[in-house]
């Protein structure tokens, strides 16, 4: 009888493992081909390609590092300096710093007890849902000499005809593109900003007040350092964002007047030019570039963000335990 | 005592005042920023209201920031309807959102619920394949993707953008994952004790859990893939036959590139659609992205 007992629960034990199996074969196999179909054999295939001179279609020729060193080699035809694209990531950097600034200052009012600020909210937030042909066109629109842009310049006392042509002028257009990026995306980190700013205990800002801490202190001394992870996230995302800068000059300039990002530049040799074999290098050297910024990422949100149940950072931490060090020898040597 | 007592509220009732008045100027200052950043956020959106209502000759003789002289012009949104060919592509991206979306949450939510629920060999690789996966950028795998398509004879092919789109989505796992952390494995368990089988508790009981989760990832993948045109361009040559919302207004460029009133008409009749979901679920639209973002 127990014996019995024993085995049914064991083939029922064993049925349930059996059913894991199965479920976990079933409901895996969909999305690993997948990962695997676009990813990662894409991904192996990149590697491959970077190291041949080839097209889509066609010839396939074995050339070594010759890709690498093109990607590497600068020259003085703009066209083929494709390093030198990356410089223009310094714009879009410029403005994912003054987008983050806008930002925060933006949550802070947001949050900050005034009445009747949805409206304000959904406005700054929608340009994040608008397509982005759309904001092309937008875009191209605005910025039409003559234009919207223009006629709103014209009304503060500037003179049309001593305004540059926006997307044309290579002295103002990637400045312009990288405020069109900022128009975008500057909601949605308004949106993410509010979110860890709400997360902060309201007892603390009221404990704050009775100090006599003005607003400026409280959003220094109390919501700063609450948000901190997010911010410091963001800054460093901002980085591989502007490195890998694609649709603004994608959609509005098409790359011409010296806006082609690195991005832009590569897509033009992959599928107008085909030179296959360089758009994979260059994706390649990209991919490292972006792969030790998110390294460097971890690393900082390891030693300087993440807390331990008592709120400190390893680097808190190592500074506590040093001085404790300290004072037990100093200790030692007063007894 | 007595007499700072008499001091005390008049006092109190001047540096009330001082701080009132203040705390109106600090807010006047705010609601003005405030205004000058949206005025700035609305100013290209609606330039292209304030143009696509205009008649030709008052698009080719008035400044474009004066006001139609008609509101009820409507020729622009149907001229730019019928140019674009609209109605087609307003199908095509239903039908890729239908399919899209079902086959995005029912593939993350399976795979989420496998490898937070299950221990086996190989979990802990998966995850990390997704995560590592995050940081190739899209664009530039584009170059190989292309040949697998091709050789996949997935150009030109609805289905095949279909299945692309459903197949780079990493944000609703990550979404799922984290939704079932906190679904108790109790539920599971006292669902097995009852005979229901692995199926039945992700199907009957686990999956209707999922609501919120499968909110989050209806809206930011639903925003997403309707706006996504860079595959739609690059994989559905064929506008007459493939195009999408995303790559309809490409109608407009070349030689009908200056007529803005019609690509104004055309541009707005693509984000009316995303303005009515925004402000159906505002409220869930912030939630999300603040969940998807946690782990992006």
């Amino acid at each position: 009888m127990e014996h019995n007992n024993k085995r049914t629960l064991g083939q029922r034990f064993r049925s349930i493992r059996g059913q894991q199996t199965i479920v976990t074969v079933l409901f895996m196999i969909a999305p690993v081909t997948l990962l695997i179909l676009f990813t990662y054999l894409p991904f192996a295939k990149m590697i491959q390609f970077s190291f041949y001179k080839m097209k889509y279609i066609g010839r396939v020729k074995w050339i070594g590092l010759q890709n690498y060193l093109a990607v590497f080699t600068p020259t003085d035809i703009p066209e083929d300096d494709i390093l030198g694209s990356l410089k223009l990531s310094l714009f879009y950097l410029g403005g994912a710093v003054v987008q983050i600034a806008l930002a925060l200052l933006l949550a802070a009012i947001l949050t900050s007890g005034l009445k009747h600020t949805a409206f304000f909210k959904g406005a700054l937030f929608f340009p994040y849902l608008v397509g982005g042909i759309a904001v092309g066109f937008i875009f191209k629109f605005f910025f039409t000499h003559g234009f919207v842009f223009d006629t709103l310049l014209t009304a503060l006392g500037f003179k049309l005809s001593n305004l540059p042509y926006w997307l044309s002028d290579e002295r103002v257009n990637n400045i312009m593109l990288s405020a069109t990026s900022v128009w975008r995306y500057l909601g949605q980190n308004i949106i993410l900003f509010i979110g860890a700013m709400m997360s902060v205990d309201e007892d603390v800002y009221e404990a704050g007040a009775i100090d006599g801490a003005n607003a400026w202190q409280k959003f220094w001394h109390i919501t700063m350092p609450s948000i901190k992870t997010i911010v410091v996230l963001n800054l460093i995302l901002s980085i591989s964002g502007s490195i890998s800068a694609f649709e603004p000059p994608y959609v509005i300039t098409n790359g011409s007047f010296g806006t082609a990002t690195y991005f832009v530049k590569m897509d033009h040799i992959a599928h107008v030019n085909q030179q296959v074999g360089l758009a994979s290098a260059m994706a390649v050297v990209l991919m490292v570039i972006i792969i030790l910024v998110t390294l460097l990422q971890k690393a900082v949100t390891h030693f300087l963000l993440d807390e331990d149940v008592n709120g400190h950072t390893y680097r808190e931490r190592r500074i506590a335990k040093k001085r404790a060090a300290q004072d037990t020898r100093k200790g030692g040597r007063l007894s | 005592m007595t007499n700072s007592k008499a001091m005390a509220p008049s006092d109190i009732t001047a540096a009330n005042r001082r701080g009132k008045n203040r705390k109106v100027l600090v807010h006047t200052l705010e609601y003005i920023f405030l205004a000058f950043m949206t005025f700035w956020a609305l100013i290209p959106i609606w330039s292209c209201v304030v143009t696509s209502f205009k008649t030709a000759d008052e698009y080719a003789n008035t400044n474009v920031m004066t006001m139609p002289k008609n509101w009820g012009y409507f020729n622009n949104f149907i001229a730019a309807w019928n140019k674009a060919n609209m109605g087609l592509a307003f199908w095509n991206s239903l039908l890729v959102l239908v399919v899209v979306l079902t086959g995005s949450i029912l593939i993350s939510a399976m795979l989420a619920f496998v490898l937070n629920r299950f221990k086996f060999p190989g979990n802990g690789l998966i995850r990390n394949l997704f995560l590592f996966a995050t940081l190739i950028p899209g664009v530039a795998m584009q170059v190989t993707v292309y040949k697998i398509m091709y050789a996949l004879n997935f150009i030109n092919s609805l289905p095949g953008y279909m299945i692309l789109l459903m197949g780079t989505d990493v944000i609703s796992i990550y979404i799922f994952l984290q939704f079932f952390e906190n679904l108790s494995v109790s539920l599971d368990e006292s669902a097995i004790l009852d005979g229901c089988t692995y199926f039945g508790v992700f199907f009957k009981i686990l999956f209707p859990l999922l609501k919120p989760a499968i909110v989050t990832v209806l809206i930011l993948k639903g925003v997403g893939t309707y706006n996504e045109y860079y595959n739609a361009n690059l994989y559905l040559q064929d506008k007459s036959l493939y195009q999408v919302v995303s790559t309809c207004l490409y109608t407009f460029t070349g030689p009908m590139g200056s007529q803005y009133n019609y690509i104004c008409s055309g541009v707005l009749i693509t984000i009316v659609p995303v303005l009515i979901v925004f402000l159906l679920c505002q409220k869930q639209i912030y939630r999300g992205l603040a969940a998807g973002s946690v782990k992006g």
